[in-house]
């Protein structure tokens, strides 16, 4: 439960980034002043006050991902993201970035299914000059060709390194191609290798104009600021952008699924993995609200941590899995799906973990989650929306990834109550409607030598 | 360009007001340190414990700190995993524990709330002074890091480092991966890990770094109880110094994998180093910046030949590694790794500019409230600043220490200090015939 941040690409990071661990601590809002204005042009522009250094972090989503994508072009919102590096008439070539960094600046982006975002960390006296960086990109965008052909070379490394090497990566986009057939959720965030080998700088521009306008944007401040002030550098920097209409995508919703789907994935490793997934509603699209919000606490009776069923269980008492999580997002409009994947122990096989799963998801359904569970799941919540509060980052984050997803930041505030409110009941409800075999697919990882010596001595 | 860079830079020089953490220090009854920033915003408290128990002090029995350390939660006091896990979780506390080669650590995350601290640090208090290192648990751990080092064993990056390292430090205690390797893991026992803690669990060989909403008698109160049952014991000896690489080496890894990953370096500097700051600052220009320095752009901007390549050094008790690093598809490794062996030398015989220093020092000073504007980071800082006895004001002077470095420093610093012609080299990757 509890994890916010589903699959990101992070375009600039020197190092892989480790997806977070699924007992990250909470997805709730902190208590604080937000304050919201729109621009006449469309831009939204939220501010979080946090007075405790001196520091202000600068974000700009747009509603753009790669589920606005279609076939033949996938991966094209990320490699955007990277060319959003490459300069513009008035900051050519690399000079956005030496500017950020002169100010002692730290920036990337990140570009996942339903968003891509732009930040900065900054001294709080040098917001305007995030602003004044990201009104200039985001239409004075030069797209050079020939820059446009490295950076598509380091977007198929960036593949190279997080997937086709990366054997439990490469079961996880199988498994989501597999669960996903007729969604846009079906290819990777960075796109499949044959779409990276054809995509043009036209087929870039095209996007950009697309996409790239206040009214598509949301900016988010957090930091020791003044709202209004922040509000008056917005309007200044952003103020003269020119709206325009935005395409409206088409929902594409997934077919209705018919039996279990498997697949298996051959591919150089010395480890078997296995995940399980079933179609389960999030926020907004179940037949009722609090059913994604019992899903969620379902998730963390299982996998909120040490003391949850899983690691107890499967990990600790019964040796069957060497590790084991589950992944669950009540905040995705379309990735709807519960996950649970982990490695068998030295002396089970992938089937024996299978079924001790399986044991684990009958018993939600029969038998109510003991009060001690819910107590803990509840103090972990409480405790989060207190911990988070030492990241403006995390809070930044939290508030624009709500408003660009359409659930609004308010959401956040509800969190804490709802999920109070689940009952052993309901948990129960949800395991019976949702996690039944009509609904699951399963990706199997099934090791390839990996053909030579080395650490194994 | 640079004209406009600097017409922004300049607009901007007057920093606002930062409160740099006061760190308060002493050593508790039986020897421990203590290094303490009150920190009153939040009603939260972190606490780390760092022993002087990481992976150098395995001896042969290479991944016993990082088991022993990973034992500590599995039973302790009149608890087993289970109520451990339960009782931190249960009033929402993180506890989270971890052994490199320098150091091993535990600790806690916790609302102040009395009962939950209490419920909390009674736990912790346990796991640091009675584990009792369950057979059963011993013999589940052993088997789970058995399994991770299988996992290491499938990635091509994990490989390099650990190929790199080996060469890198040869006889030495920092050469083996904490995690040991699959036969001197299978060799552990329970009574090597009783030892184990025994030896360096104890007062005089550990830090206590304590960040949050706590006053002075308070964070006494915790370190003292953390640590009282502890016995004062001794630090642990002296490290042996890490000697110069004779020549350079070079390491082929056939691995099936479709890029190759290369790791380039040699000993660079420890904690304490007279040269740390001048080669921290020209590292920045060489390899240290996220986007804008020489090795990023020779290798990904003008080329696209890697998503990732940097260079750093890592500061350890004794000298850590520098590192430069790319990974690139087989075929154009052999390029990419001469664009990183090129821009290194060019690097070490010219210096900078003086423009790259002057842009590297406003990075640094410009970005130094970014390094402590949360709990977690200063408790970073603290630790760190504790355990390898930097001095008290190390943050206070950080940016006055960055300021004060000259061309001809860097400049230096790396002539002596980096020598292109002895570096380990390693590629691990589909060979190329």
């Amino acid at each position: 439960m509890l994890r916010l941040v589903p699959l990101l690409l992070f375009a600039l990071t020197a190092c892989a980034t480790h997806p977070p661990r699924p007992t990250a601590p909470d997805a709730s809002a902190a208590a604080g002043p937000v304050h919201e204005r729109v621009l006449a042009n469309g831009l939204k522009v939220i501010v979080k006050e946090d007075h405790r250094a001196p520091v202000v972090v600068s974000q700009i989503w747009y509603k753009v991902g790669s589920s606005y994508e279609h076939d033949g072009i996938t991966g094209i919102s990320h490699v955007l993201e990277h060319m959003m590096f490459k300069g513009t008439k008035r900051h050519p070539g690399g000079e956005f970035s030496h500017i950020v960094a002169e100010n002692g600046g730290r920036e990337n982006a990140f570009t996942g299914r339903d968003y891509t975002a732009y930040f900065q960390t900054l001294a709080k006296d040098r917001l305007a000059i995030s602003f004044e960086l990201e009104a200039d990109r985001m239409r004075g965008l030069l797209l050079d060709p020939e820059e446009f052909a490295k950076e598509v070379q380091v977007v198929m490394e960036e593949r190279r390194m997080r997937t086709e090497d990366n054997p439990q990566a490469l079961t996880g986009e199988h498994f989501q191609a597999v669960a996903y057939l007729t969604s846009p959720y079906h290819w990777p965030i960075i796109g499949w290798m044959n779409d990276l080998e054809h995509l043009t700088v036209d087929d870039l521009r095209a996007w950009y104009d697309m996409w790239y306008r206040p009214n598509n944007a949301t900016v988010v401040v957090v930091g020791d600021v003044d709202p209004e002030e922040v509000f008056a550098l917005a309007e200044k920097y952003y103020g003269p952008l020119k709206a325009a209409p935005i395409p409206e995508v088409k929902p594409r919703r997934e077919a209705a699924q018919r039996g279990e789907r498997r697949v298996t994935v051959r591919a150089p490793a010395r480890l078997p993995y296995v995940i399980m997934g079933w179609k389960a509603p999030a926020l907004g699209r179940a037949d009722a609200d609090w059913e994604p919000y019992a899903m969620e606490v379902l998730a963390a009776v299982l996998d909120g941590g040490l003391s949850a069923r899983l690691e107890t269980e499967l990990v600790r008492a019964r040796r069957i899995a060497a590790s084991i999580g589950t992944g669950y997002d009540l905040y995705t409009p379309r990735r709807e799906v519960l996950t649970i994947a982990g490695t068998p122990a030295p002396g089970h096989s992938v089937d024996d973990l299978v079924a001790a799963v399986e044991a684990q998801i009958e018993r939600l359904k029969t038998e109510p989650v003991a009060s001690h569970e819910l107590a803990r799941v509840k103090a972990q919540v409480v405790a989060g929306k207190v911990y988070e509060r030492d990241s403006m980052f995390y809070q930044a984050m939290q508030i624009g990834m709500m408003e660009t997803l359409g659930y609004g930041w308010r959401v956040l505030d509800e969190y804490l109550e709802r999920i109070e409110a689940v009952t052993p009941e309901q948990i129960q409800a949800v395991a019976r409607k949702y996690l039944v075999r009509e609904r699951r697919t399963v990706a199997v990882l099934e090791p390839q030598s990996t053909a030579r010596t080395g650490d194994a001595r | 360009m640079i004209a406009r860079i600097l017409a922004l830079v300049l607009a901007l020089a007057a920093a606002p007001a930062l409160a740099i953490p006061e760190i308060q220090h002493w050593t508790t009854g039986n020897g421990a340190r203590v290094y303490f920033v009150h920190a009153p915003e939040l009603p939260l408290v972190d606490v780390q414990i760092a022993f002087d128990a990481g992976s150098a002090r395995d001896g042969d029995r290479h991944g016993l700190a990082l088991l022993t350390n990973g034992l500590l939660a599995e039973g302790a006091g009149e608890w087993n995993a289970d109520a451990i896990a339960a009782r931190f979780e249960g009033v929402g506390a993180a506890f989270g524990n971890d052994a490199g080669r320098d150091m091993a650590t535990v600790g806690l995350r916790s609302l102040t709330d009395t009962t939950k601290l209490e419920q909390a640090v009674a736990t912790l208090e346990a796991i640091v002074e009675r584990p009792t290192f369950p057979v059963d648990a011993f013999e589940r751990e052993r088997s789970r890091l058995l399994v991770a080092i299988e996992r290491r064993a499938q990635d091509p990056g994990a490989q390099a480092d650990l190929a790199f390292y080996r060469a890198l430090y040869g006889d030495h205690p920092y050469a083996h991966p904490p995690g040991g390797e699959k036969a001197t893991v299978a060799a552990l026992t329970r009574d090597d890990l009783i030892a184990f803690y025994r030896r360096f669990y104890v007062a005089r060989n550990a830090v206590v770094a304590i960040v949050g909403a706590l006053d002075r008698k308070e964070a006494e109160a915790l370190a003292e109880r953390l640590t009282d049952q502890l016995p004062s014991g001794e630090p642990a000896p002296p490290l042996p110094p890490v000697p110069d690489l004779e020549s350079g080496r070079e390491v082929r890894i056939d691995f099936p994998s479709t890029q190759a990953h290369v790791l380039m370096g040699q000993p660079g500097v420890y904690r304490g180093d007279p040269d740390y700051f001048p080669l921290f600052v020209g590292n920045q220009i060489l390899g240290g910046a996220a986007l804008v320095s020489r090795i990023f752009d020779e290798v990904r901007e003008k080329r696209g030949l890697a998503y990732s390549a940097y260079s750093y050094f890592r500061p350890m008790r004794r000298r850590g590694p520098f590192t430069a690093g790319l990974q690139t598809r087989n075929e154009q490794a052999g390029q990419a790794l001469e664009v990183l062996r090129e821009t290194i030398a060019r690097f070490v015989a010219e210096g900078p500019t003086e423009a790259e220093l002057a842009a590297a020092k406003a990075n640094l000073v410009g970005g130094f409230p970014l390094r402590i504007d949360t709990n977690k980071k200063i408790l970073g800082y603290v630790t760190m600043i504790g355990f390898y006895g930097m001095p008290l004001d190390y943050l206070q002077r950080f940016t006055e220490r960055v300021q004060a470095v000259t061309l001809e420093e860097v400049r230096d610093a790396f002539t002596r200090r980096l020598h292109p012609d002895r570096m380990v080299t390693v590629v691990v990757g589909r060979s190329e015939e």
